[in-house]
Parts: C-alpha cells; sequence; structure tokens
C-alpha cells in the first residue's frame, strides 16, 4: 500500500524568533528552517511501515515555496521514494493546504496518509482532520501508536486523561504525537541517495485550487511578558507570601 | 446572529472546558446554543442547560456518540450549521479532533486556540509556542473556533435553557472505538485543578515523583510533569504541561525541578502565582516565576510540607 506524507517546511525549533519592529508578523528572514518536527515523526513512521512490509512506497509533499525543496529532500533521506512540491509563494492557510493535499490524494490514491497533529509555527492542528473530512476518511489524531492489519489500521491516541484506542477502515488519515517514534538521524548516503529521487513539482493552479486565505492577520505583537519576582530565603518565607501577599493558599 | 458551542461531556458529566467556551461564545455576541452529541447523555445535557447565557441545549442521542468519535459527532454539527454565525469548541483533545473536520465540511476557516474575542470576527490567537500573539480576522460566513479554555472564566451556573432533542445523524461506520485507558487518580484533573505541583527532569527518576505526593495531597493539587521529565519515563504522557502538551493558567503553579524550557513557559505562564524551587539560580524557570527558592529540592520539598503542616 501507498503511503502520502505531507512535510511542512517551518523555522527550526531551536531558533527563537521575534516579532517584526512593524507588528506584521515574525521576522524570519535568514533563520534557519527545518522539517516540522511532528512531519519527521510522520515520515519515520511511514518509513518504519515500509519495513515492516505494511508499505510498499512513501510519498512525500510540501506545499509552500521553491526551498520547500529542501524539506523534501530531507523525507527522502529519511526514507520517502519520491516527492511532490506544490509550488507557490502565496501565504498557504491550512484549509487551502488540505484542498492541495485533497487534489494530490485523489490523484495517488494512498492508503494512508501521515501527517503531523501540528506546525510548530502557526501551531493550528487543522490540515489533518481537514483533509480527512474533505475525503470522507475516519482519522485518528495524535497517534502514539499504529499497527496496519487486514484493510484496518489500529491507532493509540493521547487524549486528555489517558489513551484511546480506534480502529479505522483504510484509506485514513492519521496525525501524529511527539512519542509515536524517534526519527532516525539522517545519513550522508542516504542523503546523497535522496538528490536522486523523483520530484515533481506542480502549482496550485495544476491541482485546480483556490488558495487565497479566508483569514487575515491584523497584527502580531509580544505576548505580555511576566515580570520576574523575587527570591526568597527559606520555605517559611515562601509559605507566609503565599498565604498573605498571593493568597493562594 | 447565534452560537453554536459543540459540548465536551462523558455522558454523565460536563467537562469543565465546555464552561469555559460558552464565556467565549457569549463574548462573541448573539445567543448561544449548545450541542450535546451523546449516547444516554441526559445528564450532560442537563449540566449545560445550567450554565448561565446558554439560550438552548441540543441533545444528539445515539449509542454511536458515545465515545466522541470526530466523524459522528462533525456530521452531527454540520447539520445543524445552517443556523449559526459562530461554532466555537474547546481547544482540548476533544474539540481539536472535531472541530477542524466540521470547517473543513462548511469550506470555511477554523481560527485555533482563541485567548480572546476582539469583535465577531476579530480574535486573538497565540503562535510560535506563545511567542507572539496574532491578532487575526476571518471573512468566511460561518466562525469555525477552538477556544483555549484558560483564556476564558468558566461560565457560572445558574441558567435554566431548554433543552431539546433534535435529529441525528448516521453513523459513518468508518471508524470504532476500542477501548480506552484513563489514568485513575483521586486528584484534580491538570487543566481544572486550582493548585498544581510540577515536576522536572531535575527530579531525577520516576520513583523520586514520590516525593511530591505529600505535597500535592496537602495542596489538593493536580500533580504535573515538564516533556524532559515526561521523556525520560519518569510519569505518564498525560502530565505533560506545555505547548505540545497541556495549557493550564491555575491560580498557583509549582515548578520543581524544572528548568523552564521555551515550550514549558508556553504551558503554564498564564498561573496566576508561579512558585519554582531549582538548584540553579540562572534556570529561565525564575525568570516567570513570582516566587523562587533556589536550592535543593530534596531538601526543600520536605521543608516546604513540614512547613505547610
Amino acid at each position: 500500500m501507498k503511503i502520502l506524507v505531507p512535510v511542512k517546511r517551518v523555522v527550526d525549533y531551536n531558533v527563537k524568533v521575534r516579532v517584526k519592529s512593524d507588528q506584521s508578523g515574525m521576522d524570519i528572514a535568514n533563520v534557519k528552517m527545518s522539517m516540522n518536527p511532528f512531519d519527521e515523526i510522520a515520515i519515520e513512521e511511514a518509513v518504519r511501515l515500509k519495513e515492516a512490509g505494511v508499505a510498499t512506497e512513501i510519498i512525500a509533499v510540501s506545499c509552500g515555496v521553491a526551498q520547500c525543496q529542501e524539506t523534501l529532500r530531507t523525507a527522502m533521506a529519511i526514507g520517502a521514494d519520491r516527492g511532490y512540491l506544490v509550488e507557490t509563494d502565496a501565504e498557504l492557510q491550512p484549509l487551502a493546504v488540505a484542498k492541495l493535499l485533497k487534489a494530490l490524494a485523489d490523484k495517488e490514491q494512498p492508503s494512508l496518509i501521515i501527517l503531523g497533529k501540528q506546525a510548530i509555527d502557526d501551531d493550528s492542528n487543522q490540515t489533518g482532520q481537514m483533509l480527512a473530512a474533505m475525503l470522507g476518511w475516519p482519522q485518528a489524531t495524535f497517534a502514539s501508536k499504529v499497527v496496519v492489519a487486514d484493510g484496518k489500521v489500529s491507532v493509540t491516541r493521547e487524549v486528555d486523561g489517558g489513551l484511546e484506542i480506534l480502529s479505522l477502515t483504510l484509506p485514513a488519515i492519521i496525525t501524529t504525537d511527539l512519542r509515536l517514534n524517534e526519527p532516525r538521524y539522517v545519513t550522508l548516503p542516504n542523503i546523497m541517495k535522496a538528490k536522486k529521487k523523483q520530484l515533481d513539482n506542480v502549482k496550485p493552479a495544476d491541482l485546480g485550487v483556490d488558495v487565497a486565505p479566508r483569514v487575515k492577520t491584523i497584527k502580531v505583537v509580544e505576548p505580555a511578558q511576566r515580570s520576574a519576582g523575587i527570591i526568597v530565603p527559606d520555605v517559611a518565607t515562601l509559605v507566609a507570601k503565599l498565604k498573605t501577599e498571593a493568597k493562594v493558599i | 446572529m447565534t452560537t453554536l458551542v459543540i459540548a465536551e461531556h462523558d455522558n454523565v458529566s460536563l467537562k469543565g472546558s465546555t464552561a469555559n467556551t460558552v464565556t467565549a461564545a457569549i463574548q462573541c455576541g448573539g445567543d448561544v446554543h449548545v450541542l450535546v452529541a451523546g449516547s444516554n447523555c441526559g445528564a450532560a445535557a442537563q449540566a449545560a442547560a445550567q450554565l448561565a447565557g446558554v439560550a438552548k441545549v441540543l441533545v444528539a442521542d445515539a449509542a454511536y456518540f458515545a465515545d466522541g468519535l470526530a466523524e459522528n459527532s462533525a456530521a452531527q454539527v454540520v447539520s445543524i450549521a445552517a443556523g449559526y454565525s459562530h461554532i466555537l469548541a474547546p481547544a482540548t483533545a476533544y474539540g481539536k479532533n472535531i472541530s477542524p473536520r466540521v470547517a473543513a465540511i462548511l469550506d470555511v476557516a477554523q481560527i485555533s486556540e482563541i485567548t480572546k474575542v476582539i469583535s465577531a470576527d476579530t480574535f486573538e490567537r497565540p503562535i510560535y509556542a506563545g511567542n507572539a500573539i496574532a491578532t487575526v480576522q476571518s471573512s468566511d460566513a460561518t466562525k469555525v473556533i477552538t477556544v483555549r479554555t484558560t483564556g476564558f472564566d468558566a461560565a457560572a451556573t445558574g441558567g435554566s435553557a431548554a433543552v431539546e432533542n433534535i435529529a441525528v445523524v448516521a453513523d459513518s461506520g468508518k471508524s470504532v472505538f476500542v477501548s480506552r485507558e484513563v489514568a485513575k487518580s483521586d486528584r484534580p484533573e491538570l487543566t481544572a485543578a486550582k493548585i498544581i505541583v510540577s515536576g522536572g527532569r531535575g527530579m531525577g527518576s520516576g520513583e523520586n515523583f514520590k516525593l511530591l505526593e505529600p505535597l500535592a495531597d496537602r495542596l489538593s493539587a493536580a500533580m504535573g510533569a515538564s516533556r524532559a521529565a515526561v521523556d525520560a519515563g519518569y510519569v505518564p504522557n498525560d502530565w505533560q504541561v506545555g505547548q505540545t502538551g497541556k495549557i493550564v493558567a491555575p491560580s498557583l503553579y509549582i515548578a520543581i525541578g524544572i528548568s523552564g524550557a521555551i515550550q514549558h513557559l508556553a504551558g503554564m505562564k498564564d498561573s496566576k502565582t508561579i512558585v519554582a524551587i531549582n538548584k540553579d539560580p540562572e534556570a529561565p524557570i525564575f525568570s516567570v516565576a513570582d516566587y523562587g527558592i533556589v536550592g535543593d529540592l530534596f531538601e526543600i520539598v520536605p521543608a516546604l510540607i513540614k512547613e505547610l503542616g
């Protein structure tokens, strides 16, 4: 079976991004970009399913600027077989991305689409669920364990207060949580091999998708800073402060 | 203009997140209706009817709504969506699972995790793990929104809304609920607790977390942890407070052996009072703490328990 894995190029999780002084957005000029960490987990899971003989082909997709090719090459170095770049300089919001992915899913007919549960830039947590609804497929979000057997996939989900297991009829959508797996390190030979893998370039218009944003960002500001408090010398002072000053105990 | 709130519940009781979401709904203007889709969920519906500000509770009762499967819940919401200007769900695992499906079927954007309602079409939401706050405006006819519960007070009780049964959609049949493992605990739920005692990598082991139990007991607190402590296997996943875990805002948050990585701060910096106990005086946690004690937690925590009596 075929697995489709969308990957997003985002500011590297180690970079502390700052708000632009004109409040129009974040200053991401010249900062290190990487694959969204949850998407790396999604690729890793697909590769493990292939290594286990469950999957036959893994197709990575990235939507965005030309440099998303680098993200796709990383996905291929982890083990994706080929990739699609849906290239556009336009701002892409989750609804538009889900529509682009639906068009590719219609074309490629994968049995499983594995996505990261959220991107660490806009923290939306929407694309997987939206894609599932558009395709009319079942979904298991926030996955910490995936088992494929007999045309079904059993997924353990991380929910508030514990875990939940769902059984979905394939084709289906899975979104990854942090503890699903630990992605492997990419090796140099695999980076070299990835450069030779097939990468198709398409435009949103080729897929018949209108990507116009529905939500306008009016401004982006720094959050209200919490000022540091005081260091107290001992627990007696702490308890006294909590009782009389903060009045929280 | 009417707002629909998707209730989070377990059929017998309403989750606290629903009450916070109702407050956000009231701020959107217009009437507020609450949808309770469940199985034998009369008790949860009654609880929703008692929330002040709710005009009507709609009950969709069918066996296949028992476990909150996203496919069925979203289809039910869509079936009644035409009458609503806003559709709100709590930004919990439950709401985040359902709400984007609703938005996609309606072909509208979703606005995730709002922390403030500026006007009926303009909202504030954190991005980049809370390192920035974006003000966003939706041009869609229906606003589909998830609500960060810590951004809104819980709606008061004392209401008496009408409860009405509505027609139910068919079972999607594509997903089946198998089982649930809910951690059993006498302590309050993390996201609803007034006081949280949280441990980090500095605890050193899962065994050492037992040291925090008497403190949590004494304060009737929930217990939480940093991602480092969870990743190290000291405590279960659902204890994690942070950008990728739970977002909390208790009146008192006690961070013990937690250095204060950005991703942890993103999950707790809206707490009313923060106490930090750490041996490293340079730890970033002290930059957000109201009260800090620098020292060995294995000495300070027992002393603190003794001082509290």
